[in-house]
């Protein structure tokens, strides 16, 4: 399978008012096309900045970056909104949907930065909407959907523009068991029947099972599960 | 195309989440309102003086005063030099080959104002008995004319609604002579409906002083102007200064219109830059209460262009309400109110006027509420646009 991820030697410090932090250190990583992909580990141990540096919300310190057979590490931060348009759907711990929308006007969201017609956009939001489950819900606004109907219309607004990959942090992370498992079905679905490529950051080993694989960041670098279990 | 849709759909939802965000938003709609307000009324003022005064020349009309006078007021011109000026070249003639001219005695009466019941100082003007060829646009509206060498007075529209004792009929006592009121008359707005006419000879004569204080004559044209001021410029036995009528109005109402600009443009100046403060406060506080969109949107695709759009659209919508606001306010309360002002320049005394607040004024207004909401908006704007994605989603 062709990579649709790849990380080469990827380091990435913050600076922390004087002090210089590595968060990651020469991480290498290939995600192949199809593939569910948990990333876990500790608090601080790089997940999230590892997630943004795949869905171009951040630039690594050094090393390359390519999603989607395109180099991301150097592009300006227009550019690399406008990638980010074309290839990445993202789904939030608690998330993020636009309030005063109702869920078809925030699934249509990512679709105003498409040339499509409002026909086809309309068209494109009713199957997202089908998809995870929340046609009838179409007219609602968010503080009128449970948390894990939000999370739905979430998902299907990182779907609706058909994104290269799909950029999960902590998806169940706000949500209680039972909404959790719906989610996570949902997303595995999207993987095996629709092949979507997706990297999810969890705390959550039971959303983890979910993923084709497991990967853990410990102290800004990706352990081998042999040594991990050792551990 | 791309980047206008961008636009629309952020500026929508900013609009769209204004009703949440109501509290902060009503300050920066009264701050630019009060500022509209306030500077609209002030001008209001200058604006209103200033028509008043052009409506008080015309430009075929002439004005002569002794030489170095600053306006009537201070200027006299005995007998002889008054026949001298009418005698000169370039002044329209009657049927009779008579000129058009009328030497202008001015006396000042002390009246009482109806609202408040201020002693002020209101002009007694002494016209010649050609007035009307000279100022046609002087109308009696009720009673009738003064009748010469009698002490009668007609009083102007503007003065008979501002003081006591100028009704058909009231008397009103000098140091000469005791003026029965006769009639009210209207000059197209202008400054001299503020006071009083009488004959000229007959002021002279009741005042017991024997010079006026300027000469008004109606030219051929207005291009006979040049003609007339030179055959008085170069006649040795003059010391005048003519003026075309217009010009010399103007020219009264100058010092205080700037004084009454500076006023309305420092307070206005002033109130703006606590204006723009709070509209910057509050559209910071629109950015904060935004973040997790702005960073949502961002991390989506959205553009940093569309970012600052959209918060400059939210401030300078908010701008055009307040503007619109504080003008309708100003055109409320204070359009074609009347105000009285003994600054209006010594040749018309005690001035009333009407606060115009003309259509060009409350475009002046809205400027300025656009201006206050552009700096207001625009450093949050930038805010909102550097917001570092992937940090403002994590301190969510």
């Amino acid at each position: 399978m062709t990579a649709v991820v790849s990380l080469r030697n990827v380091a990435k410090s913050y600076l922390r008012g004087k002090q210089q932090v590595e968060v990651l250190h020469g991480v290498d990583l290939e995600i192949a096309s199809g593939e569910f992909l948990a990333l876990m580990g500790p608090s601080g141990s790089g997940k999230t900045t590892m997630l943004n540096l795949i869905a171009g919300l951040d630039q690594p310190t050094s090393g390359e970056v390519s999603v989607a057979g395109e180099r991301i590490d150097g592009l300006s931060r227009a550019a690399l909104a406008a990638w980010r348009a074309r290839h990445i759907g993202f789904v939030f711990q608690f998330y993020n949907l636009l309030p005063v929308l109702t869920a078809e006007a925030n699934v249509e969201v990512p679709l105003l930065l498409t040339n499509l017609s409002r026909g086809e956009r309309r068209k494109r939001v009713e199957t997202a909407l089908q998809l995870v489950g929340l046609a009838d819900r179409a007219k609602h606004k968010p503080n009128e959907l449970s948390g894990g109907q939000q999370q739905r219309v979430a998902i299907a607004r990182a779907l609706v523009a058909d994104p290269t990959l799909l950029v999960c942090d902590e998806p169940t992370g706000d949500l209680d068991r039972r909404s959790a498992e719906e989610i996570m079905n949902l997303l595995q679905a999207l993987n095996r029947r629709q092949g979507k490529t997706i990297v999810m950051v969890t705390h959550d080993p039971k959303a983890a099972e979910y993923a084709s694989r497991e990967l853990h960041l410990d102290k800004g670098q990706l352990v081998d599960e042999a040594e991990r279990r050792a551990a | 195309m791309t980047l206008f849709k961008q636009i629309a759909a952020v500026t929508l939802m900013n609009f769209k989440s204004l009703p949440h965000r109501v509290g902060t938003s009503i300050v920066i709609v009264i701050g630019i309102a009060g500022v509209v307000a306030v500077l609209v009324s002030v001008l209001a003022m200058s604006t209103g003086m200033l028509e008043t005064m052009e409506h008080s020349g015309r430009d075929d009309r002439a004005i002569v005063l002794r030489n170095g006078s600053a306006s009537e007021m201070g200027s006299a011109l005995g007998r002889d030099a008054a026949r001298l000026v009418e005698d000169a070249p370039g002044i329209k003639r009657d049927s009779q080959g008579k000129p058009i001219a009328s030497a202008e005695a001015l006396r000042l009466l002390n009246l009482f104002r109806k609202e408040d019941g201020a002693e002020v100082n209101v002009t007694l003007r002494g016209v010649g008995p050609q007035l009307h060829t000279v100022r046609p646009e002087v109308k009696i509206v009720e009673g009738r004319m003064f009748t010469p060498a009698v002490t009668e007075v007609i009083v102007g529209k503007a003065a008979h609604a501002e003081f006591k004792g100028l009704n058909v009929g009231d008397r009103i006592k000098t140091r000469g002579a005791t003026w029965t009121v006769v009639g009210v008359f209207t000059s197209g707005g202008d400054s001299h409906e503020s006071g009083l006419m009488t004959d000229a000879e007959t002021l002279i004569a009741a005042e017991q002083r024997g010079s006026v204080q300027s000469v008004t004559v109606l030219l051929e044209s207005p291009a006979a102007f040049q003609k007339f001021k030179d055959a008085l410029s170069s006649n040795p036995a003059l010391a005048v200064d003519v003026s075309r009528e217009r010009e010399y109005y103007r020219r009264q109402s100058e010092t205080i219109g700037k004084v009454i600009y500076i006023i309305a443009y420092v307070v206005g100046g002033i109130m703006a830059i606590g204006a723009i403060f709070s509209a910057l406060n509050t559209m910071y506080s629109a950015v904060s209460a935004r973040l997790r969109e702005i960073a949502t949107l961002r991390a989506i695709g959205f553009g940093a262009t569309a970012m600052v759009m959209s918060v400059l659209a939210e401030a300078l919508l908010l701008a055009l309400i307040g503007g619109t606001i504080g003008a309708a306010i100003a055109w409320l309360f204070f359009n074609g109110h009347q105000v009285s002002t003994s600054a209006g320049g010594n040749a018309a005394g005690h001035l009333i006027f009407e606060l115009s607040v003309s259509p060009a004024l409350i475009v002046t207004g809205i400027v300025w509420a656009c201006t206050i909401g552009l700096i207001g908006g625009l450093f949050p704007a930038i805010r909102a646009a550097r917001l570092p994605v992937a940090t403002a989603l994590r301190a969510i």
